[in-house]
Formats: structure tokens, C-alpha cells, sequence
């Protein structure tokens, strides 16, 4: 919130020229009819995208030579506020004269760029972008109707912001090459979430696969298990140091060294010792432990026993450690 | 020919209401606390204000009517001094609401539940209302007050306040009205009909707009929403605004004079459109004539999207509005539509049209020629209407979101 906010922008005078010309006067909006195509010996594909119950609905249509795979006809019926309309135009623009495997490759940035009036500045508000999804989405069922493949197929990647066509793959590596932590991180870097917002988290005016919020939750998690995991690696092959090791992984490794240097001496005697805690400063390791059996209460557990214990761990693993009975 | 068919969102000012304002401005500009001559000199237009006021509503001299900046801030504290009075310090814990009243009943409700309050909002039945019945069976011992909207600014529909307000009465249960749409768009008799609290708005009746008000019935006490210099009787702090308190108080009275044959004539306009508007194919209009203020259409038209239809209406000078995606910022489905059991693809495509005492006959012929071009043209582009059908595989599935 700022001065900027404190008026909402009118919505209409933010779309471009070309929009607005498109909006009352589309090029390409009609029909082609099966007969028609036939006639001319070409293929004929029909896909619709939405429904009027969504809000917005998109019927495309194209006029294939089956010799080249070249697009010779395209128009669209929409269902739609005029961005939709504005948008399916473009569209249809775009996929004339080309081949239905170019086609595919055409984007939803491609639709909204071809709408704006300079190449740096957008076309539509950021709450218009997901009418140039829609484009992006009929042409590849388009193309899977034609090609007799799913079109899930030409997807590559999974895309998480479809405003920006950001996929899953970038926004994970993203949050780990810059061990990013929060989601207005990864907008700053990507572009993800910055337009519709629908990505960010669940309740945004479009249901999603993956919302940010939870990408950035499960890398974080991944990548505090590769810590500990990298620790519990290196302890086992017996490189770890013991500073480093998880809470789980001390209390291990102090009872392996007790188990090994101390422990039948105080059972020889009918005592025994366990771990209690243990506890990190940058100073000192504090381990926390208990005499058990004849160790509780004989003389020599809080001297020359406490020392031979704590001298041992001492040297097996930190210098740092300090050994409290309690 | 530019046509203005928005008047429940707001209207044009009265050039008469501004005559009556302008000396308030530059010559008589006294603070009416004052002591002194400069603000008595404000007090006999000021009374004369408050009386118009009462009597438009036909209200007694034991209520307070207190003017407040509008009809939200009337909304927010009915709600939160109810809360305040009878449910931080009293016993109750329940309000009795609908799922159709303006945002400022609707927001103050949900952040009333996060404070812990049960609210129940009623839906609407297939006419757009809530019958009493309804209401009364949702009453428990609980429950410390009913908001009901005396007129619903989507729809129009008038709902049974009168009714309503005999069993909040029955029951002992506190009633409030929103009756922003209702005042000087259709009869309201406060002696008629016994509400404990009503709000409007000066800007839905031709006066300007940050001036509104709280109606209390027999000065029933209710902490104040702003506290400060004790005006209007300690209920509404805040320096009086005596030229938008003189301009409601003149537009009330313009409004509500021989409001019978001004009803008349705005329903004559409003039918004749309807009518019209009608005669396209695949239309409708929600709610019954008879039980809708006067000025207002809700029709939906099958095929074309609501902000697509705003937009050529626009290109042709007419204003009006939808709650339809798209044209609203959170893009959702008119939830009005919705309330009433209308399909989800009809909630799409909901236009409305309100009139008001200066819309004229030749703004009307104008607009039914250029609604019927916008619809030919849009269902002309529409995919509801396009007759080659997808290849086999190319249907759209339910609503895939985008």
C-alpha cells in the first residue's frame, strides 16, 4: 500500500491500442466448416478450451493441408470478456502459416506480445493475463487432435506460472542456487507469481497443480534432509566431526565411545552410565549423563572417573566436551 | 447520446440539492458548536434538514436519526456496537444475516466471526429474498441481532422487512435494515414498519455523496463508533458537516414527494425496457416485477460475457454494470446470481441496468437499439452460438479454469 493504491487503476485504460482495436473490430473471428475444408482437400480441427460456466470459452479452429502440416485457415469463436476476444485473435494471426509442430511452440507471452502497442510495455493488467493462457492452451489440444497425441505430451515442463511460463524445474533450482525463503524471493527472481497471483497459494481466482508456497516448503524441507543426510553420510564413512553431527548422531557416537572404551569397566564394578542430554555452545559441548547401579554414589564418579570419561570423549571426539553427571 | 443506467451505485446530484448546499460552503461556514452568530447561523437549515429527514421516513420524535459520512460506516457500527453491547458485555453470541447484503455488512460479519461471533447468513430464495419464516426459525436465545437489506442493489428485489421486523419483535431479537437501496426508490414508513436500526445513503437518492445515516428507534442506547466532541448528542463525534447534512435533507424530500408517481413513471421507463430487452431470445430477468424497486433489471443473456457487454455499452455511451468475472477485481461469479439458483454459466453473464427520476424516453429507445446491436454482435463472436462442433476429442471439459 502506497499513494499508487490508494485510487484502483481503471482496468479498461490499461490495455493497449491493439487490444481495444481488436476488442471491437477481430480479424479472424468466424467459422470453418467441415464441408468447406473438404472441398479443399484440407483437414479441418475443431477444440474448445473453457466453458461459459468458467467465465470464458474459446472454440479455435484450423484448416490443415495434410501434405505440409501447414495451418492454411485459422478463426475462433470466443466466449469472453474483449481481452479474450483480443487475445484469441492474435492467436489465430499467429498460427496462420505455420505448421501445426511450430504452432505448438507458440506461447502465451508470444499472444500477449503481439497485442502490445511497444515492446515494453504490457498489453493487459496483470489480472487479464490468464485470457492469453487460454490461446496458449486450445492451440496444443488443437495440435494433439491433429497429431493423434495427448496434449500433455508437448508440455515439456511443468509449468507453474502460466503468466510467466515459469516451470517447476527453474523455480526449485531458483530457491536452492540462491537459497531463497520466502515466495516474494522467487517473484523476484523468476517472475513467478508477479501477474495472477494464482500460483502463489491456493484461493486465487484459478485453481492449481503446484502453488508456491508449497514448492518453497518442500525444497526447504529437501534440503535440510541433504544436510542431515550429508552429516549421517559422513559419520558412517567416519569423516564426520563430531560438531557438525545432528543431536541424534552425537548421542551415537558418545555411546559407540563409551561402548568401546569405558563401559565394561564400570559393569566389571556392577555399575553402569546412560546419556542424558546433550547440549551446544560455541564454548563448550555439555554432555549431560547418569551413573546407574554401584557407579551411583561411589567416591570416584565425580573424580577420577568423571575425568578418565570425559578425557576419552575428549580426544575421540572434541576437545570441546565438558561431562556434567547429574 | 451518453445514457447513465448505474443509479444504484450512485447518482447524479440534484442540481437542486447543490443550490441548497452552495451557501454552506463560502458564506455560511460557522462551526454550529459555536457560541457565536457564524454558527447559530448554520442551525435553522440544519433543522430544517433533520426535519425533512424524519419525515421522509416517517419517523417519531423519541428516534434519533444521526448522520454519519455514509452508509458503510452506518453498517459498521450497528455491527460492531451490537457486538460490543450485547456480546462482548452481554450474553449473547449469534447474528442472523444474508448471503447477499453489500460488503459492508458482509466483511464486518466475517471479521466479527474471527473475533469469535456466530454468524448466520441466510441464502436467498428463488426470488432473491429471505422470507420471515426463514428468518425466525434461525432466532435462538443467542442470538443479538438480525441484519436484513430492505433491497437488494444486484437484483432489485425487495425483501419482507416488515414481516421480518414482527418476528425480531416476537422473538425480542434486535433488527437492522440496510435500506440503502430502499429509500427513495420505494415508500419507507418507520412508523409502518418497526425496525430498531435502518441505514442509508444521501448519494443512492440524488444528494451527494459522504453523507449518510443511522436511524435508532426510541433513541435505543448504542456505544458510539467515533468518539470525540459530543455532537449529535455524544452518538456521532465529528465536526456536524452542515452543507452535505443540508443537501441530504433536501434530497430526501425531492425523493420522496409523490414518490407514488415517481415510482410510476420510473417503472413505466423500467418495464418498457425490460420488455424490449425481453424480445432477444435466451434471456432473463431475475426476480418478480412487482416485488422490485422500480428502477432496476438484472437480465442475463445466454452467450455473451458480462464485461464484454459493459464494453460495448460503453463504446455506445451507456454505463451500467455486472457482477459477472472478469469485470469485478477478485473475477468472480456474481454471487448473487448464484444465490438465487441461477446455472453457474448464467452467473457470467448478468447485466444491470438502473434507472432513476432524470433517465428520459429517448435514453431508452437509445438504449434497447444499442443493447440489441452489443448482443448481435457479441453472439455473432460467441462459441455458445457457433454451429461446426469440435472435432471428436476437442470438447472442453467442465470448466478447466483458466
Amino acid at each position: 500500500m502506497a499513494k499508487n493504491d490508494m485510487l484502483g487503476d481503471s482496468l479498461w485504460d490499461a490495455y493497449s491500442n491493439k487490444v481495444t482495436t481488436l476488442m471491437n473490430n477481430p480479424q479472424h473471428q468466424g467459422e470453418i466448416f467441415q464441408e468447406e475444408a473438404e472441398a479443399r482437400g484440407h483437414k479441418l480441427i475443431v477444440a474448445d478450451f473453457g466453458a461459459e460456466s468458467c467465465g470464458d470459452a474459446v472454440r479455435l479452429y484450423w484448416e490443415i493441408d495434410p501434405k505440409t502440416d501447414k495451418i492454411v485457415d485459422s478463426k475462433f469463436k470466443s466466449f469472453g470478456c474483449g481481452t479474450a476476444i483480443a487475445s484469441s485473435d492474435v492467436m489465430t494471426e499467429l498460427c496462420i502459416g505455420k505448421t501445426v509442430q511450430e504452432a505448438v511452440k507458440i506461447t502465451n507471452i508470444d499472444v500477449e506480445k503481439a497485442l502490445r502497442d511497444d515492446p515494453d510495455t504490457p498489453a493487459v493488467p496483470p489480472q487479464k493475463m490468464h485470457c492469453s493462457v487460454m490461446a496458449y492452451d486450445v492451440i496444443k489440444k488443437a495440435a494433439g487432435l491433429y497429431l493423434g497425441v495427448d496434449s500433455e505430451s508437448f508440455e515439456e515442463e511443468i509449468i507453474v506460472c502460466e503468466c510467466a511460463r515459469v516451470s517447476l524445474q527453474t523455480v526449485k533450482e531458483v530457491i536452492r542456487l540462491n537459497d531463497l525463503t520466502t515466495v516474494e524471493q522467487i517473484t523476484d527472481y523468476t517472475k513467478a507469481g508477479g501477474f495472477c497471483k494464482s500460483c502463489i497459494k491456493p484461493g486465487g481466482h484459478e485453481e492449481k497443480e503446484y502453488y508456491l508456497v508449497d514448492i518453497l516448503a518442500d525444497v526447504r524441507r529437501e534440503m535440510d534432509e541433504e544436510k542431515m543426510k550429508a552429516a549421517a553420510d559422513a559419520s558412517v564413512a567416519g569423516e564426520a566431526n563430531f560438531e557438525d553431527m545432528t543431536l541424534v548422531q552425537q548421542i551415537k557416537a558418545v555411546d559407540a565411545v563409551i561402548d568401546e572404551n569405558v563401559r565394561q569397566f564400570l559393569i566389571m564394578d556392577g555399575g553402569n552410565m546412560e546419556i542424558i542430554d546433550i547440549k551446544k555452545s560455541d564454548e563448550y559441548i555439555d554432555i549431560y549423563i547418569r551413573y546407574l547401579g554401584a557407579c551411583s554414589g561411589c567416591a570416584s564418579s565425580s573424580t577420577g572417573t568423571l575425568y578418565a570419561i570425559e578425557s576419552t570423549l575428549k580426544e575421540k571426539l572434541s576437545p570441546k566436551i565438558r561431562v556434567l553427571p547429574i | 447520446m451518453q445514457v447513465y443506467l448505474d443509479n444504484n451505485a450512485t447518482t447524479m446530484c440534484d442540481p437542486l440539492v447543490v443550490k441548497e448546499m452552495m451557501p454552506f460552503f463560502s458564506e455560511l461556514y460557522g462551526n454550529p458548536n459555536s457560541l457565536h452568530k457564524f454558527g447559530t447561523a448554520t442551525h435553522p437549515a440544519l433543522k430544517k434538514a433533520i426535519d425533512q429527514v424524519y419525515n421522509a421516513l416517517n419517523a417519531s420524535d423519541n428516534d434519533d436519526i444521526v448522520f454519519t459520512s455514509c452508509a458503510t460506516e452506518s453498517n459498521n457500527w450497528i455491527l460492531k456496537s451490537v457486538f460490543n453491547d450485547h456480546i462482548v458485555n452481554g450474553k449473547k453470541n449469534h447474528i442472523i444475516t444474508t448471503e447477499v447484503e453489500h460488503p459492508s455488512v458482509l466483511s464486518t460479519c466475517k471479521w466479527l466471526e474471527e473475533e469469535g461471533v456466530k454468524v448466520t447468513y441466510l441464502p436467498v430464495n428463488e426470488q432473491g429474498v429471505v422470507d420471515a419464516k426463514t428468518v425466525e426459525s434461525f432466532i435462538t436465545e443467542n442470538t443479538a441481532l438480525v441484519s436484513v437489506m430492505w433491497a437488494s442493489n444486484e437484483t432489485g428485489a425487495i425483501f419482507p422487512i416488515k414481516e421480518i421486523s414482527e418476528v425480531c419483535q416476537k422473538n425480542a431479537v434486535l433488527f437492522h435494515t440496510d435500506a440503502v437501496q430502499a429509500v427513495g426508490k420505494i415508500p419507507v414508513d418507520l412508523n409502518d414498519v418497526k425496525v430498531d436500526f435502518l441505514s442509508m445513503s444521501a448519494h443512492k437518492f440524488h444528494g451527494p455523496k459522504g453523507i449518510g445515516a443511522l436511524y435508532i428507534r426510541n433513541s435505543r442506547k448504542l456505544t458510539p463508533l467515533l468518539h470525540g466532541g459530543s455532537q449529535m448528542g455524544g452518538r456521532r463525534s465529528g465536526t456536524l458537516n452542515v452543507p452535505y447534512i443540508v443537501g441530504m435533507g433536501k434530497a430526501i424530500e425531492l425523493a420522496t414527494t409523490n414518490i407514488q408517481s415517481k415510482m410510476a413513471s420510473i417503472r413505466a421507463k423500467r418495464d418498457r425496457l425490460e420488455d424490449a430487452l425481453l424480445e432477444l431470445s435466451d434471456t432473463f430477468v431475475v426476480g418478480n416485477r412487482a416485488n422490485r424497486t422500480p428502477n432496476t433489471i438484472l437480465i442475463s443473456i445466454r452467450g455473451v460475457e458480462g464485461e464484454g457487454m459493459l464494453w460495448d455499452l460503453n463504446n455506445g455511451g451507456i454505463g451500467a454494470s455486472t457482477g459477472s468475472a472478469c469485470a469485478s477485481e477478485d473475477l468472480e461469479a456474481n454471487t448473487v446470481m448464484l444465490a438465487i439458483g441461477a446455472d453457474n454459466e448464467l452467473a457470467h453473464t448478468g447485466i444491470r441496468l438502473s434507472l432513476s427520476r432524470f433517465t428520459t424516453d429517448e435514453e431508452i429507445d437509445y438504449t434497447i437499439e444499442h443493447f440489441k446491436k452489443g448482443v448481435a454482435r457479441l453472439r455473432a463472436i460467441s462459441s455458445s452460438f457457433a454451429k461446426q462442433q469440435p472435432t471428436e476429442g476437442g470438447e472442453a471439459k467442465a470448466c478447466e479454469m483458466h
